[in-house]
Order: structure tokens, then sequence, then C-alpha cells
């Protein structure tokens, strides 16, 4: 990035005060663009610390006149968003275990030679083709016949694995050297325990970022918990929210502390390791 | 010993392998299958209520009016939204790469914040600053006298609606993967360009964009892919409302596979959804053929 004009540097210096300024003014633009793509969020904080009925009076005031908590005292108390909250770091505990399979997975096809390796990869992958829609139907008429609707496992099961995960760790593992493997091996380790003690730790930088990716995931998950939960005891926090769309239509206040309950923990995590996160695209995002 | 080490592999992948051909592979001839009978709860309830009935609900599905106009919905989310995806995300990334002051890395996080939260929550959090009365967009509007916009009650309005916020959620995946991009570009060719006095307009029409053409071509495919799959915006926001003008092809099928239980006739609308993104999707890697071969 830096480098780029340096070379350069020896003309005349008015291209260089006009480079300069070309320089404020993209940064200008994109502060006016990044503040634009921020209003949500802080019109979403501003507007769950304020009073119900100070939302529907006008004209609108920005800050809140009298700032309280009262909104998202009433998400635990006049919904279930305690039941719901629980409900989402289930799935968020059970889609790290999907995490650990992919992982396994990944090894699998990374450092064993196996008869029809390739074919079975091959088949991985054509799964990241196959929309939504389709399987949505019939996923749900399979769960049914295994009488897992309306079940904590049959929310979870379906998203369980992905073949993007798979992908990954498998290209990630490739680049480990045997030679690790073998002496390991000959001090008798089973291939379980390879896994977990030689390869897992190896893979920490993956890990972690598909461990990231995978909370936000599961702390998301919306379409399956719609379409298999029958019963409000099984909503995730998304769920939740969609049903308190549809029942306090009119309660902006409401609505938005139950936003801000949801989004704000991710934005959170997300800036803590958004290093990680917008690298791991840089790096496998265009391979 | 020697035999475990030829066994392991295939505990390793069996978990990962059962799951996907059981919710991913499977479902694909389930669906088929199905999308060929009159299943729906009667036939839930009992197997041998299911009636073959051939081709009905395709033909059925085709002639549906709601769905039909759902393929037009669609395709207006494509035309507009895909390249409005792409010239946002592509002018944010190369603002962001052109910047040299430490501050530019720090746009990436903000730009980048909208696609990991929450589709339901933001589409909320819109919902409210879409209000005609009390929102915040015409509230703005009306401060610097504007006249109000009937956001999410007006048929065209409603539906760039939910494209402006499907763009905003949409931009900051597709930037990071055009500064991966930008980044891998030779910086010896910006060099020479600049030995040569070529400006900035001249270096960014004929040497970046050109070296873009494989990130440009991902991006549109699969922005592509994502807006004809469009579902959780107006889901959540209008329902298709108003008067079906914002039901896209995905809402139809969720809405008839899972409200209205008609189970074969919704599969039979997500194959023809299917068979459109596959042939969309062929167009595309057609036409890049072309473009490498000149």
């Amino acid at each position: 990035m830096k480098s780029s004009s340096t070379a350069a540097m020896k003309p005349m210096k008015s291209t260089n005060r006009q480079e300069k300024l070309f320089q404020w003014f993209v940064g200008i633009i994109l502060t006016i663009g990044g503040i634009l793509m921020l209003i949500p969020f802080f019109w979403m904080v501003l507007s769950s610390l304020k009073h119900e009925s100070e939302l529907m009076k006008l004209p609108l005031t920005i800050f809140p006149s009298s700032p309280t908590l009262e909104n998202f005292t009433k998400l635990f108390e006049n919904m279930n968003f305690a039941v719901y909250l629980k409900n989402t770091l289930i799935i968020v505990f059970f889609s790290f275990i999907g995490l650990f399979l992919n992982a396994a997975a990944g090894f699998g096809f990374a450092k064993y030679d196996f008869k029809g390796r390739d074919s079975l990869f091959y088949i991985v992958l054509a799964t990241m083709m196959i929309p939504g829609q389709v399987t949505m139907i019939p996923v749900y008429l399979i769960l049914n016949m295994m009488n897992l609707t309306n079940t904590m496992i049959g929310i979870v099961l379906p998203g369980l694995v992905g073949a993007f995960g798979i992908f990954l760790f498998r290209q990630f593992m490739s680049t480990i050297p045997n030679e690790l493997l073998e002496a390991t091996r000959l001090d008798g380790a089973s291939e379980f325990r390879l896994f977990v003690q030689i390869i897992l730790p190896l893979t920490k930088p993956i890990l972690a970022v598909q461990g990231i990716l995978t909370f936000i995931a599961g702390w998301n998950s919306f379409l399956w918990p719609l379409i298999i939960a029958n019963d409000e005891k099984l909503y995730t926090l998304s769920v939740g929210l969609s049903l308190l769309k549809g029942q306090y239509g009119g309660n902006y206040a409401l609505q938005m502390a139950g936003s801000a309950f949801m989004i704000i923990p991710v934005i959170i995590i997300f800036i803590i390791f958004q290093k990680h996160i917008i690298e791991n695209y840089t790096i496998s995002g265009m391979k | 010993m020697k035999g475990s080490v030829n066994r392991a592999p295939y505990y390793f992948i069996a978990p990962t392998l059962i799951l996907l051909t059981i919710f991913s592979l499977l479902p694909i001839f389930v669906a088929l299958f199905i999308s060929f009978t009159n299943m729906d709860l009667v036939g839930l309830a009992d197997y041998s209520n299911i009636k073959f009935v051939g081709l009905k609900n395709y033909i059925n599905v085709l002639a549906d009016p709601i769905f039909l106009k759902s393929i037009g919905n669609t395709l207006f989310y494509v035309i507009i939204g895909v390249p409005l995806v792409i010239v946002c995300s592509l002018g944010v990334a190369l603002m962001i790469n052109f910047g040299k002051a430490r501050i530019f890395k720090a746009f990436r996080v903000i730009f980048y914040m909208p696609a990991v939260t929450n589709v339901v929550a933001v589409a909320v959090v819109w919902g409210y600053m879409y209000n005609t009365k009390f929102g915040l967009f015409n509230y703005i509007l009306e401060s610097i006298h504007l006249p109000a916009v009937p956001w999410l009650t007006h048929p065209v309005w409603a539906k760039l609606s939910l494209i402006l916020l499907a763009v905003w959620r949409a931009i900051g995946l597709n930037m990071i993967i055009f500064i991966a991009a930008l980044q891998g570009i030779p910086k010896s060719y910006y060099e020479a360009a600049q030995l040569d006095g070529a400006s900035n307009w001249k270096q960014l029409t004929s040497i970046t964009l050109p070296m873009l053409r494989f990130a440009i071509f991902f991006v549109s495919i699969t922005t592509m892919i994502g807006w004809l799959q469009f579902f959780e915006e107006p889901f959540i926001m209008t329902q298709g409302k108003p008067l079906d003008s914002t039901t896209s092809v995905a809402l139809f099928i969720y809405r008839n596979g899972f409200q209205l239980s008609n189970f074969g006739y919704a599969a039979a609308g997500s194959f023809v959804l299917f068979f459109a993104i596959i042939i969309i999707t062929l167009i595309q890697f057609k036409f890049q053929n072309k473009d490498t071969d000149l």
C-alpha cells in the first residue's frame, strides 16, 4: 500500500501537494461514507435508551431526554428473552462441535491417502452450490421423519457442518509437514491423539478465525430455528426478535432494545478480533 | 497398527460426510421427488395419501400470478442490486487502498461492520428508520424541506428500500475481496506507469480495473446468486407487502412450503429457482471466457 508512489516522488513539488490534497479528499469522502454506514447503529442505541413515548413525539429528539434501561428489562419481563438467550447459547455450543467435526474432516482429507478421497472431496465442495431454498423443505420432511422437528437436535443438525469450513481446514492442514506426523506415530500415539495434540494446536490461526465466525453464525442463526421450532421454548434470539416485531409492532423502543441486545455483543467481538477476521478473507477469500 | 492408520481417515471424515449426505445431498433427491407429488400436511400425516401428479406442480407454479410477480421482483432486485453492490464495494475498496495514512485501515472495520450483524436485528432497525411518520429518514428529509418518501408502502419504493438495506450489508465482504485483489497487483506496474507520466485516472482504467477482472467476475456471480435467494429482508420488513410487490422467489417458496404446507408445490418452485441460478451462472461463465480470450 505504501510504496506505490514512492518511486514517483522525484517529480515536481506541485504534484506532491496535489497528491496530498487528493489523499485528504478521499479521506473525507470515506469519513462521510463511514458515518452513513454507522448511522443505523447509533440510532438503534440512542432509541433503545429512550422511553417509548419519546419515540412517538414529533419533532424527534436525537439524544434521549432521560436515558433509561427499562426497554432492556422489559425484554426479560414481558418477553422470554432469557429463554431465547439460553437457546442461542446452546446452538453456539453445538456449532463449536460442528467446527471440531469440520476440522477432523479437513484433516482426513489433507493428510491421508485413501480410496475415493478426491471424489469424496469434490462431493463435499459440490454441496456448497446447492441453494438453501431447495433443501429447506426436504430437510424439514427428513427431520419430521426422524421425529426431530421441534427439538433442539433438529434445529442444530442441518447446519452443523459445512463444506466451506472443511475446505479451509484442508487447505491449511496440507501445509503441515508429514515428517511431523510420522515422528509422532513412531512414539506410539494413536491417530486421534495425533489430531488433537499435534494438528489442532498447529491449526490455531485458522481455528481462531473459524471459531469467531462460528460464534457469530451461531449467535445469528435464524432460518432453521424458525422452520423447526414450533414452540417458543426453542426460539433463538433472532426468532424471538421477529416474534417481538409481530407482537409489539408499534413499540419501537422495545424493538430497538431487542436489536441492540443482539447486535452489540457481535460488534464488540468483531472489533476485538477484526484483524483476524478481515485477514482471513484476505488470505482465503481470493484463492 | 498399520490397519488402524488405514481406517483412520474414514473415522475423521465419516461424521461430516454423513451429515452432509443427509442434509445437503439427499434433500436434492427428496425435493425432486416431492415436486412431482401432491405432498402436503395430509401427506405428511400419512404417506399413503401422497399421489404422483406428474408435471402439474410445475405447470401450476409457472402460471401462478404471484410466482410470476415474485420472479419479476427478484429480477428487479438482481438488476438494481448487483451493479450497486459492485460499484459501492469497489469504490470503497479503491479509496481505502489509495489512502496512505493508517486511519484508512480503520475504515475497513467500519465498512465491514454491517456484514457481521444479525439480519433480523438490522431489518428491525431499518424498519423503524423507514417508518413514514416517526422514522429517521423522513425526519431528515423533512428537516431539509424535501417531501416524505413512502419507504415501505409504495410498490417501487419498498423494493428500493429493501435493496438499500441489503447493499448496506453487502458492501463489507465484497470490499474485503476487492482489497485483497488490489493488493495482489504488482507494484511495478504502477511504478512503470508513473515514470511514463500516467495520471491516477489512467492508471485506474488501464491497470487496476483490467487486473481486477477476475475479482469483479467472482463478486458479480456470488452477489447475483445471493440476490436470487433474497429472503430475510422482505420476510421481516414487509412480508411481501404491499400487494406482493416485494415478494421474492425465496419468500414465495417459504410461504408455500411452511405457511401453506404445500410442500410439493413449493419444491417445484424451488427447482425453477435452482435452474434459473444454474443457467444464469453458466451464461456468466460464458461471457467471462469470451473476455479472457480477447
